[in-house]
């Protein structure tokens, strides 16, 4: 198995017109999310190696963000005044530069030098060598700091821009973010809203047999966040809560996104197995079939 | 530059580096709206009370949190601001060297680590709030510049080369005091090494607050007729291997002094370049092991970096090669 330029064929679907309905703008993200899918599957496939489970997790987050949400586009990727997307949760980096791909932040075709030598399209992601990446994450526990900082330059700018931040679920347990929760509870960052990737399945375990979150709502509640639930794979779900924020005048927002690992594959979804196994030529035809 | 003539150093008025920081990070805030300062409740122990007092808004306090802190800033940064991250070298490098390494250094973010009260500065507090790794630690991460400035000049003229340059550096800042060395019209240059004093027998390459006491180990030296020729060496990393080369070449050996662990620091830096470019004696003063209790200046004595323990080492060094 070798990625080829064969393989980096997806469509690049960019932004729909602002004053799109609803609907249709749902439905966008739908079709984004399915072609970020179909492609990512077949980078992890060729490529020999990711983290699909968690990378399936996350794509409708990122499908929605980019999407519809993000003030940001590939002509203002370095415009101070652009919103900030901070992947926390590195091991996905290949949904995130998939997703850069489908709304023309990367060339397509430059997905096929994903985790090659000298690619750009690092295991992790690199905000020197790719375009719309905002910090060099992986180690677990990093992403949440930087975005409290950013969200503090956006409020000290008087600025109306945004920080978003993706975390798993398993990262959670890293101090760093509880540190950074209260931090940006005391400067009333409600301009920054905090993703939870909650698919209740860290790298070999569930999170509750390893180090239970539970109660996460009450917890992100009482460090002053405004806590709302949403289905992760909901499309109409997301874009409601993450166009809406915040949702309390002076608190951060904190979105528990229930997901599933692996989701929509039959035998990925919520299955620990699928934290970084490649899909061998059978699962990947599988797979690739229920994608359609 | 003229470096101040003086009849002994040691006699010479002594200066709090923690005063020329803050009064300098104050006049480039004001110069700069970007420059704010982030502290991890080390207000009162960076002296920043102050700056919080001209710019309330622009001094984030995340509270006892280091590796937000840094993060924190790493993101400020992001939206454009340049942050000086102000807090014990000990918490602030021992604490959050990941967010060092990822958030700062791998992430190329312009952000600007101070180091306060590094080395054995807290004396009597022990090891647990002793900074001795710090400069072989930070030495390691690549993009990373590392300064030890020697005293409230040097200090201040790092500090306005950190906010002028784009990227990651670490300064540190000393509370211990110190005489001046350098004269007022100093400026910072990185990598370079500044040659204090002349000489050609022997070499001390020092920094920070051993520094004076090097040159304390020139004067006594000459009295014994060896002639030591001390260089200044603020910038750890990138080293100014030209000077130390010359210095291996020219000289009978070179001692390092250092307020630091005795490896992988300053003097593990020159022995690294004197090896690969030309092989002479070295002998490193810092610290070998966890310090036991005592006063800084008590410390200091102890291994060796007083002016005699340096004068002596140099002695050594010439007569016998080690």
């Amino acid at each position: 198995m070798t990625l080829t330029v064969e393989h980096a064929t997806m469509p690049v679907l960019g932004r729909l017109p602002i004053h799109s309905s609803r609907a249709e703008q749902v439905a966008h993200i739908a079709e984004a999310a399915k072609q970020i899918r179909i492609q990512d599957l077949k980078l992890v496939h060729h490529a020999g190696a990711g983290h699909i489970g968690g990378d399936f997790s996350a794509i409708d987050i990122l499908a929605t963000l980019y999407g519809a949400v993000l003030d940001i586009t590939p002509a203002t990727v370095n415009d101070p005044e652009r919103d900030r997307f901070i992947l926390s949760k590195g091991h996905v980096a290949g949904a995130l530069y998939t997703t850069l791909a489908a709304f023309g932040f990367l060339p397509v075709e430059e997905l096929a030098t994903f985790l090659k030598p000298l690619s750009a399209l690092n295991g992790h992601p690199n905000r020197n060598k790719v375009a719309g990446v905002e910090a060099n994450t992986g180690p677990l526990g990093h992403g949440l700091p930087v975005a409290v900082g950013h969200a503090l330059s956006a409020k000290l700018d008087v600025s109306m821009r945004r920080t978003y931040v993706l975390v798993g679920d398993g990262e959670l347990q890293e101090g760093s973010n509880w540190e950074a929760m209260m931090a940006a509870s005391q400067y009333q960052l409600d301009r920054l809203t905090v993703i939870v990737d909650r698919n209740r399945l860290q790298q070999g375990a569930t999170t509750k047999e390893t180090n239970d979150l539970d109660p996460l709502p009450e917890k992100a509640a009482a460090f002053g966040f405004a806590v709302v639930e949403v289905n992760g794979h909901d499309h109409g779900e997301l874009l409601d809560v993450l166009s809406a924020v915040p949702f309390r005048p002076g608190k951060p927002t904190f979105v528990i996104a229930h997901t599933h690992k692996g989701h929509p594959i039959s035998f990925m979804s919520n299955n620990v197995a699928w934290h970084h196994r490649v899909p061998d030529a059978a699962e990947y035809q599988q797979a690739l079939k229920e994608l359609a | 530059m003229t470096v101040l003539e003086t009849r002994s150093i040691a006699d010479q008025p002594r200066y709090d580096c923690r005063d020329a920081y803050v009064e300098t990070l104050a006049e480039l805030a004001e110069a700069d709206h970007r420059i704010v300062g982030v502290v991890n409740d080390s207000v009162g122990s960076s002296k920043l009370n102050s700056f919080r007092k001209a710019f309330p808004d622009r001094l984030i306090n995340v509270g006892i949190a280091e590796q937000d802190m840094v993060g924190v800033a790493s993101g400020l940064a992001n939206g454009g601001r340049i942050p000086f991250v102000s807090a014990a070298s000990c918490f602030l490098t021992g604490r959050a060297l990941e967010q060092i390494k990822a958030d700062v250094a791998y992430s190329n973010t312009n952000v600007k680590l101070c180091g306060m009260s590094p080395g054995v500065a807290y004396g009597e507090l022990g090891p647990t709030h002793h900074s001795i790794e710090d400069i072989a630690w930070l030495r390691a991460i690549a993009n990373m510049t590392v300064i030890v400035p020697a005293d409230p000049i040097e200090t201040a003229a790092a500090l306005r080369w950190a906010a002028a340059s784009e990227g990651p550096v670490f300064i540190r800042v000393s509370r211990m005091s110190v005489p001046k060395v350098y004269a007022d019209d100093y400026s910072f240059e990185l990598g370079k090494a500044i040659t204090v004093r002349e000489g050609n027998d022997v070499t001390v390459i020092s920094n920070g607050t051993v520094l004076w006491r090097a040159l304390a180990a020139a004067e006594r030296l000459a009295e014994d007729g060896i002639s030591a020729r001390v260089l200044s060496m603020p910038t750890v990393k990138p080293l100014d291997t030209e000077a130390v080369v010359a210095a291996a070449r020219e000289t009978a050996g070179i001692v390092t002094a250092e307020e630091a662990v005795s490896g992988g620091g300053l003097g593990g830096a020159v022995a690294e370049t004197v090896v690969q470019h030309h092989p002479a004696r070295v002998k490193i003063l810092g610290f070998p092991e966890f310090a036991p209790t005592g006063s800084a200046g008590y410390l200091l004595d102890r291994y060796g970096l007083s002016a005699e323990g340096i004068a002596d080492a140099a002695r050594k060094l010439i007569t016998t090669g080690k």
